[in-house]
């Protein structure tokens, strides 16, 4: 749970939202997703980026419940993620591309969300539609883009879930839009309480929005961690040309670039950098993603990295 | 009341984005002891901006004792930094003026003194750190 607003500060261990072990999906002879280890603790907005195809959706429907494993073990909010409808209840899920049903108008879709949720918030969902000025005899169908992701948005919200999965929720929404949709997602973070995983492709999408991030690549978990942590500990390296060999044994290297004069380090350490050669920098939460999506792929495939405080 | 705003290019975190601009602010004179802060709410709801980053911003302006938050009311500034400092500014620009009228008189351009300040500033800073 994300902490009281105006409550007393306190740093009581949080549940965990989401725990996998071994996790793994294969379609056909494809794997989807291997060997996902992680443990995502409870109150954070996580963000899952990585390409497109690198499992991201396989991830969420196994965390949705919608797709059984083919190998490992995946607990959700301390229970199966298909097991049963109480368990069901505590989750929220919002499809790729935010579906409605275009035949049904918005108050339809409301009824709808009220008949099938035992936690149903009415107020909500109307407060909500008033606010959006979305008219409840409206057809969904007729929507924008826009319309429809917030109308998404508030069947997924009015459930009062525990945990909020969204599966690109703003991919297919232009600047503003996307703007209002986070907007409207981390008021209601603020406001109710509640955990949220959300994937996007975009890390800019993600930037202000999580402060938790997995990165999947080729259908594996390359980073996953606190976002203020993973920018704390990762540092950009320019100076003189020098083998990766020879830089210090708590130094990981990310990804390195190369010309004749000069190195270009992406590296992950707890300690200070002290060598006077290197011209350090910040990066980005982008800069980030973007070192591990190109790494220095060592022949071995890429360590599982994960970062603690 | 302070708006905040974020530069996404910066590369400065969210959250030491705001704690700079609350103590950027009450340098300024822009924020006065007793004024409150936007609600982590709406800040959040303006921003579209993770509501963990507010409140680490908050509690940490709060562990440097410059507000504090009553619950169910707000968060408020409780001290300025309009302090004994400010006096000093005076002087350190005009000295910095005739710094900067040096560096132009020997050919620098402000690419060149911007990037002369920061290797100084931060070999500097990490000489003080080491």
């Amino acid at each position: 749970m994300i902490r009281g607003l105006a409550g007393p500060v306190s740093e009581e261990p949080m549940t965990t939202v989401l725990r996998a072990r071994g996790l793994a999906r294969k379609y056909g002879r494809r794997w989807a997703l291997r060997d996902c280890t992680l443990d995502i603790p409870g109150g954070h907005v996580v963000g899952l980026v990585g390409p497109n195809g690198a499992g991201k959706t396989t991830l969420l429907k196994l965390a949705g419940g919608q797709l059984p494993p083919t190998a490992g073990d995946i607990t959700v909010l301390g229970g199966r993620p298909a097991g049963g409808a109480a368990q069901l209840a505590r989750i929220g899920f919002v499809a790729q591309d935010t579906p409605v049903y275009a035949g049904l108008s918005v108050a339809d879709h409301l009824r709808l969300g009220a008949g099938l949720n035992p936690r149903w918030d009415a107020a909500l969902a109307r407060e909500r539609v008033e606010r959006l000025g979305l008219d409840p005899a409206h057809r969904a169908g007729r929507l924008s883009g826009g319309q429809r992701a917030q109308l998404a948005l508030t069947l997924g919200l009015a459930k009062r879930p525990e945990l909020l999965i969204l599966d690109e929720p703003v991919a297919a929404l232009d600047p503003l839009a996307r703007r209002e949709f986070l907007q409207g997602l981390m008021e209601a973070v603020a406001e109710h309480e509640f955990s949220v995983v959300l994937s996007s492709h975009l890390v800019s999408d993600l930037e202000r929005t999580c402060d938790y991030l997995i990165v999947l690549v080729d259908s594996r978990v390359q980073l996953a961690g606190q976002v203020d942590d993973l920018l704390a500990t990762h540092h950009r390296l320019t100076g003189p040309r020098r083998d990766p060999d020879r830089l210090p044994a708590g130094q990981h290297v990310v990804s390195a670039s190369h010309t004749d004069r000069q190195s270009t380090f992406v590296i992950r350490t707890e300690d200070p950098i002290h060598d006077p050669a290197w011209t350090v920098s910040r990066l980005t939460l982008e800069d980030l993603v973007l070192a591990y999506m190109e790494g220095p792929a060592p022949a071995k495939g890429r360590p599982v990295l994960e970062v603690r405080r | 009341m302070i708006e905040f705003y974020l530069d996404g290019r910066s590369g400065v975190s969210p959250y030491l984005q705001l704690v700079q601009q609350v103590r950027h602010a009450l340098r300024l004179g822009l924020l006065h002891e007793g004024d409150r802060l936007p609600t982590v709410k709406d800040v959040v709801a303006r921003l579209a901006l993770n509501p963990n980053t507010v409140l680490k911003a908050y509690r940490e302006l709060e562990h440097e004792g410059l507000v504090a938050a009553r619950p169910g009311i707000g968060t408020f500034v409780t001290r300025t930094l309009t302090d004994a400092s400010l006096a000093a500014h005076g002087r350190l620009r005009e000295d910095l003026r005739r710094w900067l009228a040096a560096a132009r008189l020997a050919g620098l351009d402000d690419e060149s003194i911007e990037a002369l300040f920061m290797t100084t500033f931060r070999s500097s800073s990490q000489e003080d750190v080491a």
